[in-house]
């Protein structure tokens, strides 16, 4: 289980302390799937990059199974179980799909075991398995090799930055299995979806609004999404492919 | 051979035995060995100075070794090797440098290589160096690559430097008839206070030649890199030359580009990047359990791979 525990987070600009995220409490208890949720810029990504480690709080504390993690690294908490897909994914030249899965894994693949987790996310892994990570690939194909990297990972928190960006629309029905199968998979297991898309608020446990670095709102599904629909916090698949053509 | 000097056959060539086909073994100036085959023939210069190899015309699919090895401290050679291959013959040519200094003296090993690549003919160039020994004394390398590329010929070249060498200054120049075609694979790292130059002058004189010349590189702690491609572009023809530096500690690369068309049909292009480990994907490993050194490593070998 994770607990956020009055975070806060501040940063220095120019001199002047800017205040990024504001007395942020919520827990995401095991077997749970919770969707973040608000408005670009609200403080969403930076709530994920705390509970991974990449920033740390300047104020509140952060609780993983009962353990304080608001000091441990990065790679202490990725050791802890806690799984991080970036919004947006990094590219490396010269490591391979492979790679990058076997690293996650955390021990050797079979090129099996490797395709298999590159067949759940939708591609074709003959053509991928040996690909570099690299400026080659597509948005939307990197996106997937990073989700891919979470399910070689299998970790206790699987914490999601906007995973349908750039994701065709077609394969979103595959998208929410992945997600399904992954929180069935791992006893006690639970997921954190950062994400605008109606059809993932409504596979949600519960939800939480963010917006202007506070929480405007949280609580199980049924009570939030009434108020979010037709907001641009829950856009609709169809609204999206009929605003971009 | 003793343990050493095998060792380092293994580093330089993959060698663990007398390779098959052709080869000349370079012990601490003599012969280790030495074999030629019914297409190729090594044959000596004079007073151990260096070795003609005459590659038939039409040989396909046969192979050259000819590694070095300095294990003595305070060896300082220049050896001349000249390369003929023949008219539409497909070969490959391991040369490589180890050195093993445990003395307080320097050794040195500087290997010069003419290639006169005939007619249609492909050769792949693969050479490796490697320096090991906790003497006090330096390892130096100063190879020179020297290409004649006729009508059509192919030369690939693949040239790494991981580990161990204190000092390099690497001259490679090529001059490339018409469609003639070089690609050049440099990988480098340097660390500790070594310093590695890479010259590279290449002349495409022919219509149509093609030439890439492409240098990877990891520069830690204190040492220093320099990376000075000129590519003349005398015909309709075309040539890329790339640098893409990882920068650590408090080292120092500095990239030399020059492009010099003369041919209003010559395309050149030039693309250098020096910079140290992104953050990000340090970040990213880190997040997938490894440690920064951990990830630090797995950022490298991928990029030298
Ligand atoms: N280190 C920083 N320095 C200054 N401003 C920052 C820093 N980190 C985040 N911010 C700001 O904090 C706000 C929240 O950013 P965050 O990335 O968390 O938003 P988000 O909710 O994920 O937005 P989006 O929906 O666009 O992804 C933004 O205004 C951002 O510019
Ligand atoms: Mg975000």
């Amino acid at each position: 289980m994770l607990e956020l525990q009055n975070v806060s987070y501040t940063v220095e600009d120019e001199g002047r302390p800017v205040e990024i995220l504001k007395d942020v409490s919520f827990k995401v208890d095991d077997r749970k799937f919770v969707v973040i949720t608000g408005p670009n810029g609200g403080g969403k990504s930076t709530i994920a990059r705390l509970i991974s480690g990449v920033a740390v709080p300047t104020g509140g504390r952060i609780i993983f199974d009962g353990q304080d993690i608001t000091k441990l690294s990065i790679t202490e908490r990725a050791k802890l179980g806690v799984g991080y897909a970036l919004q947006q994914p990094v590219r490396f030249k010269g490591i391979d799909v492979k790679d990058l899965l076997r690293i996650a894994a955390g021990h050797k693949l079979t090129t099996d075991e490797a395709c298999s987790y590159l067949s759940r996310v939708g591609l074709c892994a003959r053509d991928y398995i040996n690909r570099e990570v690299n400026a080659s690939l597509s948005g939307g194909e990197l996106k997937r090799i990073e989700i891919a990297t979470l399910l070689a990972r299998k970790p206790k928190l699987s914490v999601f930055d906007e995973p349908e960006a750039g994701i065709d629309l077609w394969s979103f029905q595959n998208l929410i299995r992945v997600f399904e199968i992954m929180r069935s998979e791992i006893e006690d297991g639970s997921i954190l979806i950062i994400s605008h898309q109606e059809r993932i608020l409504d596979i949600a446990d519960e939800i939480i609004v963010v917006a202007d670095g506070h929480i405007e709102r949280q609580g199980p599904k049924d009570d939030i999404l009434p108020h979010l629909v037709g907001t641009t916090s829950a856009i609709s698949g169809c609204t999206r492919l009929v605003e971009r053509s | 051979m003793d343990d050493i000097q095998k060792r380092i056959l293994s580093e330089v060539a993959d060698l663990h035995d007398v390779p098959e086909g052709a080869y000349n073994i370079r012990v601490d100036g003599g012969s280790a060995g030495r074999r030629s085959t019914e297409n190729i023939e090594i044959i000596p210069k004079p007073e151990g100075s260096g070795l003609d190899i005459r590659i038939k015309p039409g040989t396909r699919r046969e192979s050259v070794h000819i590694p070095v090895i300095l294990s003595k401290t305070g060896m300082k050679e220049v050896v001349y090797n000249d390369f003929y291959i023949g008219e539409d013959s497909d070969v490959v040519i391991v040369a490589g440098c180890g050195i093993h200094n445990g003395g307080s003296q320097d050794s040195q090993h500087d290997g010069i290589h003419r290639f006169f690549v005939g007619r249609g003919a492909k050769m792949r160039y693969v050479e490796k160096h490697y320096g090991e020994g906790d003497g006090t004394g330096k390892r130096i390398l100063n190879p020179v690559t020297e290409l004649h590329l006729e009508a059509d010929s192919t030369a690939e070249l693949e040239m790494v430097q991981i580990r161990g060498v204190d000092s390099t200054e690497r001259v490679t120049t090529a001059e490339l008839a018409e469609g003639a075609r070089l690609v050049v694979q440099e990988r480098l790292m340097t660390h500790g206070t070594q310093s590695a130059v890479s010259v590279y002058k290449v002349d495409m004189n022919g219509e149509n030649s093609t030439s890439d010349v492409v240098s990877r590189s990891v520069a830690r702690d204190d040492s220093y890199q320099k990376f000075d491609a000129l590519i003349n572009g005398n015909a309709p023809c075309r040539g890329h030359s790339e640098c893409d530096a990882i920068i650590m500690d408090r080292a120092r690369v500095l990239a030399v580009p020059q492009l010099d068309a003369n041919n209003i049909d010559a395309a050149l292009i030039h693309e250098a990047a020096i910079g140290k480990i992104a953050g990000d994907q340090l970040i990213k490993l880190m997040t997938l359990g490894l440690t920064e050194a951990e990830a630090e490593e797995q950022i490298i070998n991928g990029f030298l791979k």
